[in-house]
């Protein structure tokens, strides 16, 4: 493995973000490691609050209004530490190298520029491309994306298309200057499910299109069996199980990424009630002692409640930290 | 303000406030730049034999206590008090929009300072901080300018800058961040023209304030000086003859009354017409 993983995209290492609350600390991400290979679509999966869009958002440092307290662990992309970078490496690897697409379409565009100005902006700034060259770029990258008569609606508003044409036009803002690894964060789930398929499907034709590498951030373990080659499932801040999709889903070695394809509705009779998972995700400010997941868990013994659960190789490439790993799995 | 052309049309077509704003903002501006050409006499000269005459054929409006005809003061007049009023509003508009984008987009120990400034100032009534600064200035436009600009940026900031607090964290501005944008890109492109209409509208009806403003200050002998024609300068000058001679007063007054009822109706036409509602 070690030819391979030397040639990793992004390799994550320990990644620990703190917030600071009013006389105490919350830790959000506590100690996440993982890699990204080229071309690879990696799936990070959990509930709200569990920290995937924390983790994100530390691999490109903007929290929006509410920075956290610090960052800790190594971040590499393309085999540079991104912790030494300025502010002017950033921007220049913001959207040019890294791009991210977010949650809500219906948002995410400015409603004052139209279109094809903000497409071609990026192109103007990372790659020096004219004004008309990168016009005629951004009306390429929108008819890529699957924007019908793109020609003509390039010099439309954001507000005179629907949820789905938005998140293309977004698609094609952040693949414009053509970045080695797309965050996808959430990006289907604010969109109706056959539209989110479509997106879906989209995203994975850009990434064998263009040979970028995409981190797609989702509370739908459904979505991740579809699209991901390789998947983390996160809880509590904690990354509790990671291994290759048809591993972790088939074979999934850890109680949470059990009870989380447990309450998929495809996986319950008909007649039969959902299985939710029971109890409440933990207050991150005062987590449980021990494994996170303890108190939730239909197989938690006495030694759950003291010892944190290392991580442990149940088959190659296939790790779950969990202390009952090899008989779950 | 996103709005193609034609739909543009369609909706000042059902705004009827825009479109008599519009109309009496032309006739207004119209009466001041070709007015005082039709009038027959000029407004600064003295001719004491036609003083104090009733509103009639020869003078619509009637002469004042120098003789001056009160019709081509008032038209004269219309293109000083709008200029002033211009700078008193615009100036501010500028200084006061760019400071609360500032403010409210970075936040931290610069916004705090500025909005207690903002505070402090606020505690006193604008126009009394207005005359009290010309009053230890000196009379004059130049320092009239001054301290409109000092004072009243604040309400620009203010409403500039609470837009500001919601607008940098919607998305679009987080992800122009994401696209590795600079902070002046970010503010100038992709915030202020989502943030500065209320601003615009907000201009509108500080015309309207303004022009009392300026006026007073005029009456009060602070802002322009005679022998300019200036509505607020004329009703002071006629005050002492009201029981008299009403007509050197009112009409200045009147046309006083037509500028803030123009800027209140098109400031009400402008709001809906870019921010529709519904």
């Amino acid at each position: 493995m070690s030819a391979v993983a030397a040639a990793s995209l992004l390799e994550v290492e320990d990644l620990r973000v703190r917030f600071a609350l009013p006389g105490r600390h919350l830790v959000a991400v506590d100690g996440v490691s993982f890699r990204i290979e080229p071309g690879e679509v990696f799936g990070l999966v959990g509930e709200s609050g569990c920290g995937k869009t924390v983790t994100c958002r530390s691999l490109i440092r903007l929290f929006g209004g509410s920075p956290p307290k610090s960052i800790d662990g190594t971040v590499r992309f393309a085999g540079r530490d991104l912790g030494t970078l300025d502010a002017r490496e950033w921007s220049a690897l913001r959207g040019s190298e890294i791009s991210m697409i977010f949650q809500d379409p219906m948002t995410s565009l400015n409603p004052t520029m139209r279109v094809g100005a903000q497409i071609a902006e990026g192109l103007q700034q990372h790659r020096g491309l004219g004004a008309r060259e990168a016009r005629a770029a951004a009306i390429d990258m929108l008819g890529a994306v699957g924007v019908p008569a793109a020609e003509r609606r390039h010099h439309e508003y954001p507000h005179a298309f629907s949820g789905g044409m938005r998140q293309r036009v977004l698609i094609a803002i952040a693949l414009a200057c053509r970045p080695k690894l797309l965050i996808a964060d959430e990006p289907t789930t604010a969109l109706d499910v056959t539209v989110q398929d479509q997106i879906l499907k989209l995203i994975l034709k850009l990434r064998a299109d263009l040979g970028m590498s995409v981190l797609l951030v989702t509370h739908d373990i459904g979505v991740v069996a579809q699209t991901c080659d390789r998947v983390a499932v996160m809880y509590a801040g904690k990354i509790v199980e990671s291994g290759t999709t048809a591993q972790v889903v088939t074979r999934p070695a850890h109680p949470y990424t059990r009870a989380l394809l447990a309450a998929l509705p495809a996986h319950t009779r008909r007649g039969e009630k959902l299985r939710p998972i029971d109890g409440e995700p933990p207050n991150l400010a005062q987590p449980p002692a021990g494994c996170r997941f303890h108190p939730r868990c239909a197989f938690a013994v006495e030694a759950c409640r003291a010892v944190v659960p290392p991580p442990i190789e149940v088959e190659a490439g296939h790790r779950s930290a969990c202390l009952r790993a090899l008989e779950i799995g | 303000m996103s709005a193609p052309s034609s739909e543009r049309w369609r909706r000042l077509a059902g705004n009827r406030n825009l479109q008599v704003g519009l109309a009496m903002l032309a006739a207004l501006l119209l009466a001041g730049a070709f007015g005082p050409h039709l009038v027959r006499w000029d407004p600064i000269e003295i001719d004491f034999a036609a003083a104090l005459q009733r509103p009639g054929a020869a003078h619509p409006f009637g002469t004042d206590e120098l003789g001056r005809d009160v019709l081509a003061r008032v038209l004269a007049a219309t293109f000083v008090d709008l200029q002033v009023v211009a700078v008193c509003v615009v100036l501010p508009f500028f200084i006061g929009s760019l400071i609360g984008l500032a403010s409210g987009y970075f936040g931290g120990w610069f916004d705090r300072a500025l909005m207690r400034l903002v505070d402090v100032l606020l505690a006193f009534p604008h126009y009394v901080l207005v005359i009290a600064i010309v009053g230890s200035l000196g009379p004059g436009i130049a320092n009239l300018y001054l301290a409109f600009a000092l004072v009243v940026w604040i309400s620009f900031a203010r409403i500039v800058r609470a837009e500001v607090l919601v607008a940098r964290r919607a998305e679009y501005a987080q992800a122009a961040r994401l696209l590795g944008y600079g902070h002046a890109r970010v503010m100038l492109r992709h915030i202020l023209p989502n943030v500065i209409t209320p601003s615009i509208i907000f201009m509108m009806s500080d015309v309207v304030l303004t022009i009392l403003a300026v006026t007073s200050l005029g009456f009060l002998g602070l802002g322009i000086q005679p022998p300019t024609p200036e509505w607020g300068l004329m009703i002071a000058e006629g005050r002492t003859f009201l029981q008299d001679a009403w007509w050197i007063s009112v009409f200045p007054g009147l046309a006083i009354v037509y500028v803030g009822i123009t800027f209140t109706v098109l400031g009400e036409g402008l709001d809906d017409f870019l921010r529709p509602k519904g």
